[in-house]
């Protein structure tokens, strides 16, 4: 009696462990589709990036980077195509073309002369071969003098990273630790502003950076504002600074240290990994602020990001699909490698503040 | 704690009345003192690059000022709010256009976020942290070689999304096939595909909700006999209401921003037929290439005052829909 209660009980069991590994595999299958369809222009983004220019427009190419193959004979080059025969499909390389029949020769056998072929040559398939352009990479590197979009893009993430990462830690802390009055309303007013159109502050901006203090053509009108923080910055810090505890300052503040020693010494050690997120949110920002540049840069095209110059580059060269596909490839290099590697940090911060912004 | 919750909580504890705020002890005095310091970088930046030119472009849409010829800048009065509103056709149309792409990619990115964010949740995926680092990375890719990539991937004969879709057998590929920027029929869909390459932080703010959804809530709704679906309709949707809210509020300001795809793909023409003058795309143009200044502000007011509008009725409504748990009501 007991055994067999036994006996089901362990084929209940066996039929729950099978049913719910059944269960995994075709969750984790659904998953993987969907991902390698969400996943498929970035697939796309490289391969062709690594391809000919005349492959890119040919929509009879493989999938893969492929070079048409070409036989030289006689001092000259001709097209190998896969010509069918009595013997099955054979390589052979066009010679002589005719509407109704063409003469090929065997690129494994030259010294066996013509071949004849009945038939019209336009409906051969040609013989392809796997064949990188790795070339692609440093041409579309000096076509759009990526050195130097990479470097006006850097100067000014680091400079502004700098800048509004103090500029916020500081206020961050006024928030996070002082009573002032209105504190609660200011508070609401830097949340505020994060649902403000930027639009409805930019005319008068512009107006002022460019015709009153001539900044146009170059970084200040976007360097300058930066240096007073932001929102999203600001309300990340202060939700970090408010878990660090009291007692760290109160010790730090009977051993004589003053307000700004305490700030410095104590806590912005302490906040790190929030100080880490910011930087890197301010960094993705930078990397990809576009419009800033686009209207304050006009004019000046030495001064251009990578965003501008990438965007000027698409409109010039719009045939040259492999190059402009290396650019873009380039360009998100940086991002998705800091991304891979500081991913922890990175999530947690998203999570508290909901976006980067 | 989310930004909008924050929010909240300050605004229940905000004393507006002066005379509270300032009959403060020695102590008290330092205090606010030090506070404001800190606090005085943001303090200045929200005064010059906030609360002034906010006012200034208030003014600047009563003036007719053409910022090539700033000494020709004369008062018009409420002349560039009438033409905006009455004379201009491209405002209603640039609005018109924003809203329909509005209506169309928010619902799908938001679901997509949020399906996702289920599948990346559930406790029978294996790789489950790989596979949400994975799908994040495209939120990662700068958006100007996103648009770059995908404007080639949506090409009707060499992309890879029309040969995708002909492997299912519908005839998707050449030009009789889906021409996805050229039609006006597909061109926001087309759009939709481009933003969905940014609905990371979507997914992960659903997925930070999603487990903080109690397990007994799902046990016992099972003990009670409600399938997959039902749990999902009735607990987890419920659930993550704040987090669709918070994405709603934020995807407003977002999408009447609307620039930088249409801008790298067609210039701002607004190709195919109109399709594409967003209302930022129309407010750039007026205000830069034209330098229209004082009609420029007019549609930036505009902007400022359909955003806010729609953030106010937002709010009102989510009293109605969002479920913040622990509140009884």
């Amino acid at each position: 009696m007991m055994a067999r209660k036994q006996k089901n009980y362990n084929e209940y069991e066996l039929s729950k462990r099978r049913r719910d590994l059944l269960l995994q595999a075709a969750v984790t299958l659904f998953a993987l589709v969907i991902l390698a369809v969400y996943l498929m222009p970035m697939a796309y983004g490289v391969i062709t990036s690594l391809k000919s220019k005349a492959q890119t427009s040919d929509p009879g190419a493989p999938v893969w980077p492929a070079e048409s193959v070409s036989f030289e004979y006689e001092g000259d080059d001709y097209d190998v195509l896969q010509v069918p025969t009595k013997s099955g499909i054979r390589d052979l390389a066009l010679v002589k073309k005719g509407r109704r029949s063409s003469q090929f020769i065997d690129p494994q056998n030259p010294e066996a002369g013509v071949i004849e072929w009945e038939g019209n040559w336009r409906a051969l398939q040609p013989v392809r071969e796997f064949a990188v352009q790795w070339d692609n990479y440093p041409q579309a590197w000096n076509t759009i003098d990526f050195a130097r979009l990479l470097f006006n893009t850097l100067m000014y993430a680091f400079i502004t990273m700098i800048g509004t990462v103090s500029a916020s830690a500081c206020a961050a802390y006024g928030f996070a630790r002082f009573n002032f009055p209105f504190k609660n309303v200011l508070f609401m007013i830097m949340i505020g502003t994060i649902v403000l159109p930027p639009a409805v502050t930019l005319v008068p901006t512009y107006t002022f950076f460019v015709n009153v203090l001539d900044w146009g053509g170059t970084w200040l009108p976007l360097i300058v504002p930066a240096m007073f923080g932001n929102a999203y910055n600001i309300f990340l810090l202060r939700q970090y600074f408010l878990t660090i505890p009291r007692e760290m300052e109160e010790a730090a503040q009977i051993d004589g240290a003053g307000r700004i020693r305490t700030f410095v010494a104590v806590i912005l050690p302490q906040a790190v990994p929030a100080l880490t997120a910011v930087s890197l949110f301010h960094f993705f920002f930078a990397w990809n602020d576009f419009f800033g540049p686009l209207i304050y840069l006009a004019g000046n095209r030495e001064a251009n990001p990578i965003t501008v110059g990438l965007t000027e580059f698409n409109g010039l060269y719009s045939s040259e699909t492999q190059l402009i596909l290396a650019a873009a490839v380039i360009s998100m290099i940086p991002p998705l490698a800091i991304f891979f590697l500081a991913q922890r940090v990175f999530i947690q911060g998203i999570v508290v503040t909901g976006v980067d912004k | 704690m989310d930004m909008l919750t924050e929010f909240g909580a300050a605004r229940g504890q905000a004393k507006w009345s002066l005379r509270a705020q300032f009959q403060l002890t020695g102590a008290q005095r330092d205090e606010a003192k030090w506070g404001l310091l800190f606090l005085s970088p943001w303090l200045i930046g929200f005064a010059l690059f906030y609360l002034a030119p906010m006012i200034v472009s208030l003014l600047f849409s009563l003036y007719d000022f053409v910022l090539s010829a700033p000494d020709e800048a004369r008062l018009v009065g409420l002349d560039n709010w009438r033409r905006m509103l009455a004379e201009d056709p491209n405002t209603w149309e640039a609005l018109f256009v924003t809203f329909k792409f509005a209506l169309i990619s928010l619902p799908i990115g938001m679901v997509a976020a949020f399906l996702l964010a289920v599948l990346l949740n559930s406790k029978h995926l294996l790789g489950r942290n790989v596979l949400r680092t994975l799908f994040y990375a495209p939120t990662m890719v700068p958006l100007i070689a996103a648009i770059l990539i995908w404007s080639r991937v949506l090409n009707p004969q060499t992309g890879w999304l029309n040969q995708l879709i002909a492997l299912t057998g519908i005839d998707a590929v050449g030009m009789d096939g889906l021409r996805w920027l050229d039609d006006p029929n597909l061109i926001y869909i087309a759009y939709t595909f481009i933003g969905l390459w940014g609905i990371g932080n979507a997914i992960l703010i659903n997925l930070a909700s999603l487990q903080g959804v109690p397990t007994e809530m799902y046990e016992a709704a099972s003990i009670d006999g409600a399938g997959w679906f039902r749990q999902l309709w009735s607990i987890t949707v419920p659930m993550v209401t704040p987090v669709i809210f918070y994405n709603l509020v934020l995807s407003v300001v977002g999408l009447l921003q609307y620039f930088i795809v249409p801008y790298v793909l067609n210039g701002g023409n607004g190709y195919p037929e109109g399709t594409t003058n967003y209302y930022m795309i129309y407010f750039y143009k007026q205000a830069f290439p034209f330098q229209n200044m004082g009609y420029g502000a007019t549609l930036a007011w505009f902007m400022f005052i359909i955003g806010l509008a729609i953030t106010i009725f937002l709010f009102w409504s989510g009293r109605f829909w969002v479920y913040y748990a622990g509140e009884s009501k």
